[in-house]
C-alpha cells in the first residue's frame, strides 16, 4: 500500500477509535445505572426512605442516613461558602503578584489533589480528639469544608475573573470605595457562577466516605441528630451538630462490604438514592451556568 | 470622620480576607503537621529500616510486621492497572475532541463526561465488585473475588475524564498557527495531531497524566470495597491484595483507641501516601506551569 493511502486510512480511522473512546466512559456509566437499577429497584420506596438499618436486609432503610447527609451536607456549605468566597475575594480583588500570592496559589492548587483520606487523618487528630468534637456532625462537617474549600475557592476565583474591568471602574467613577464595589457590584454579578462552583463542591462531599470513615463516623446508627426545630421554648436546637451520625456513601460501603446477598440489594437502592440527590445537584448547576452564561454578555 | 472610620473599615475588611486566604496555608500546615507527628511516634516503636525493607504487613496481628513496601505493591498495582486503561483512552478522547470532534459534538459531550467524574467512588467500589469482576470471572475463571484487576479496571474509567479534559484543554490552546503550517505542508489530520500538537502541548498533557496517577494512588473507597484487605507483596491482579488507603479504611472501621501502635500506624501510611502525591501534584503543577508560559 503506498503511503498516501496508508495516512488517510488512519486519518480516517482515527475517526472511529477517537469517537469510541470518547464514548466508552458514557456507554460504562449507562450499564453501571442499568445494572445498579435492576439490582436496587424493588427495595426502593417509601418504606426504604422511613426506615432505619436492620439486621434484616428486607426491613433496612436509610433514614439516618439521608438525615445524617442533609445535616452534614448543611453544615458543610456554612463553614466552607463564606470562607472559599472570602479568600477568592482577596486573591482575585485584593493581593498583588508577588511570592505570597504565588505560594498561596501553590497551596490551594496542592491541596485540591491531596487524597481525600488525608483529609479524614487530618480531621480525626484535629476535631476529633484536638477540639474533642468526638464523632460528631460539627466533626464531619468541619472536615469536609475543608476538603471542598479548594474547589470553591478556585472556581469563585474564576466567576470573579470574568467580570469585567469596566463595571469596577464605572463603580469607582461613582465614588464607591473597594468593599463597596466588591459587595454592590462584583459579588452579586459573579454570584450565579460562585453558587454553581459550590453547588458542584458540596455534591462532591455528599458522595465522599473514605474521610468520615477515618473520624470515626459510625456505619450502624438507628437514631437521628437532634432535630433543629422544636415545639418548646426556644424552638431552634443546635444540639443536633454534637450528636454522632452516618451518612448514604458509608452506609452503602456498610452494605456492600456484607457477605449476604440481601444487603447487596439495600446497597443498590441506597446507591439510587446518593446518585438522585448527586445528579439533581449537578443538574442545577449545570442548568445556572447555562442560563448566566447566555443572559451575561457584557 | 466619617471619612476616616471608612478607612478603617476598608482596611479591617482587607485584613479579614487576606487571613481567610490565608488559612488555606494553615490547613497544610495542619496536615503536615499531624503526620509528621503520629508518625515521629510510630517510629519511636517500629525502626525506619523495618518500615522501608520488612517484606510483611501485619499490624493488627500478634506477631507485627511493618513493611509498608507491601501496601505499596498494592497501590502500584491498581495504580498500574488504571493508568493503562485511563492513559490511552483518555489521551485518545482528548486528541478526539480537540481535533477531530465538530462543535456540536464537544458541546453534547462534554457536560456527559462531567457526570461520570461525579459519581461518588462508592458506586463504582460497588460496580467493580459485584458486577465487573463477575464478568472477568466469566473469562478468567480462576480470578479471586476480591482482586486488584477489576478494582484497577474501574478506577481507570473513573480517571478517563480527568485526563481526556485536562489533556483537551492542553491541545486546544495550541496556537491555530501550528495547524495550518502541518497542513499546508500537506499532513493529514492525524499526522498533524501526533506530530505536532502532541509534541506542542506535552508538558500539558504530562500533567494531566501525573494528576490522573495521584488520584489513583489517593483513591480509596474503589479499592477498598473490591481489592480486599490482604496486604500481599505481589504483582498477580488476579489474588486479593491492599493498598495504603484501605489499609487506613480498615483500621478507622474497627474501634482502635487512641495512642497505640494501631493507631499510629494510620499516620505513618498517610504520610507515606501523602509525600508521594505531593511530589506528584507539585511535578504536575509546575508542568501546567511551564505550559502557560509558552502558549499563554
Amino acid at each position: 500500500m503506498d503511503t498516501k493511502l496508508r495516512n488517510r486510512l488512519y486519518d480516517k480511522s482515527f475517526y472511529i477509535v477517537g469517537l469510541f473512546a470518547t464514548l466508552f466512559g458514557l456507554i460504562v456509566l449507562l450499564t453501571l445505572l442499568i445494572d445498579i437499577t435492576i439490582d436496587g429497584f424493588s427495595r426502593l420506596g417509601w418504606q426504604f426512605l422511613t426506615s432505619y438499618p436492620s439486621r434484616k436486609p428486607e426491613a433496612a432503610g436509610v433514614l439516618s442516613a439521608w438525615v445524617g447527609t442533609v445535616w452534614v451536607a448543611a453544615m458543610t456549605v456554612v463553614v466552607a461558602f463564606p470562607l472559599g468566597v472570602s479568600a477568592a475575594t482577596y486573591l482575585e480583588e485584593y493581593s498583588k503578584k508577588n511570592w505570597l500570592r504565588e505560594f498561596i496559589e501553590i497551596n490551594i492548587s496542592n491541596l485540591s489533589a491531596v487524597p481525600s483520606i488525608i483529609y479524614g487523618l487530618l480531621g480525626l487528630q484535629l476535631f476529633v480528639r484536638g477540639l474533642n468534637m468526638d464523632r460528631s456532625v460539627i466533626a464531619g462537617a468541619m472536615t469536609l469544608a475543608i476538603l471542598v474549600l479548594p474547589l470553591i475557592i478556585i472556581s469563585t476565583r474564576e466567576a470573579i475573573r470574568a467580570i469585567p474591568t469596566t463595571i469596577r471602574e464605572a463603580s469607582y467613577a461613582l465614588g464607591a470605595t473597594k468593599w463597596q464595589t466588591i459587595r454592590n457590584q462584583i459579588l452579586p454579578a459573579a454570584m450565579p457562577t460562585i453558587l454553581t462552583g459550590t453547588i458542584l463542591a458540596i455534591s462532591r462531599a455528599i458522595g465522599e466516605a473514605s474521610p468520615l470513615i477515618t473520624i470515626g463516623a459510625l456505619t450502624y446508627v438507628a437514631f437521628l441528630p437532634t432535630s433543629p426545630i422544636s415545639l418548646e421554648f426556644p424552638y431552634i436546637s443546635l444540639k443536633g451538630l454534637f450528636d454522632p451520625f452516618s451518612v448514604l456513601p458509608i452506609q452503602i460501603f456498610n452494605w456492600v462490604s456484607r457477605p449476604q446477598k440481601g444487603f447487596w440489594i439495600d446497597a443498590a437502592a441506597g446507591i439510587m438514592v446518593l446518585l438522585i440527590i448527586v445528579f439533581f445537584m449537578n443538574g442545577i448547576a449545570t442548568y445556572l451556568r447555562y442560563r448566566y452564561e447566555k443572559r451575561m454578555r457584557w | 470622620m466619617h471619612r476616616n472610620l471608612q478607612k478603617i473599615k476598608e482596611k479591617a475588611i482587607e485584613k479579614a480576607l487576606f487571613l481567610s486566604a490565608f488559612f488555606s496555608v494553615f490547613i497544610t500546615l495542619g496536615i503536615v503537621g499531624v503526620l509528621i507527628f503520629e508518625t515521629f511516634e510510630f517510629f519511636k516503636e517500629v525502626s525506619v529500616f523495618d518500615f522501608l525493607t520488612d517484606t510483611q504487613w501485619t499490624p493488627l496481628f500478634a506477631e507485627k510486621h511493618f513493611g509498608i513496601m507491601t501496601l505499596f505493591a498494592g497501590t502500584l498495582l491498581t495504580t498500574v492497572i488504571a493508568m493503562s486503561v485511563s492513559l490511552p483512552v483518555g489521551l485518545i478522547s482528548a486528541i478526539y475532541l480537540s481535533e477531530y470532534a465538530s462543535k456540536k459534538i464537544r458541546i453534547a459531550i462534554k457536560p456527559a463526561l462531567e457526570i461520570l467524574a461525579a459519581v461518588p467512588t462508592v458506586v463504582y467500589g460497588y460496580f467493580a465488585l459485584l458486577f465487573v469482576t463477575p464478568l472477568l470471572q466469566k473469562v478468567i475463571p480462576e480470578l479471586s473475588g476480591f482482586n486488584s484487576l477489576s478494582s484497577g479496571i474501574v478506577m481507570g474509567i473513573m480517571i478517563i475524564p480527568i485526563i481526556s479534559s485536562l489533556s483537551e484543554d492542553a491541545l486546544h490552546s495550541v496556537p491555530m498557527s501550528l495547524r495550518e503550517g502541518s497542513m499546508a505542508l500537506g499532513s493529514t489530520k492525524f499526522q498533524t495531531s501526533i506530530k505536532v500538537i502532541l509534541p506542542a502541548a506535552l508538558s500539558g498533557v504530562a500533567a494531566s497524566f501525573i494528576l490522573g496517577i495521584s488520584r489513583a494512588i489517593g483513591e480509596t473507597m474503589i479499592v477498598a470495597i473490591a481489592a480486599g484487605q490482604q496486604p500481599r507483596l505481589t504483582l498477580n491482579p488476579l489474588v486479593p491484595v491492599e493498598t495504603i488507603t484501605a489499609y487506613i479504611v480498615q483500621v478507622s472501621l474497627g474501634d482502635t483507641p487512641t495512642g497505640t501502635l494501631e493507631y499510629k500506624t494510620i499516620f505513618a501510611a498517610g504520610m507515606s501516601l501523602f509525600v508521594v502525591t505531593f511530589g506528584l501534584n507539585m511535578i504536575s503543577y509546575f508542568l501546567k506551569k511551564r505550559f502557560r508560559e509558552v502558549y499563554e
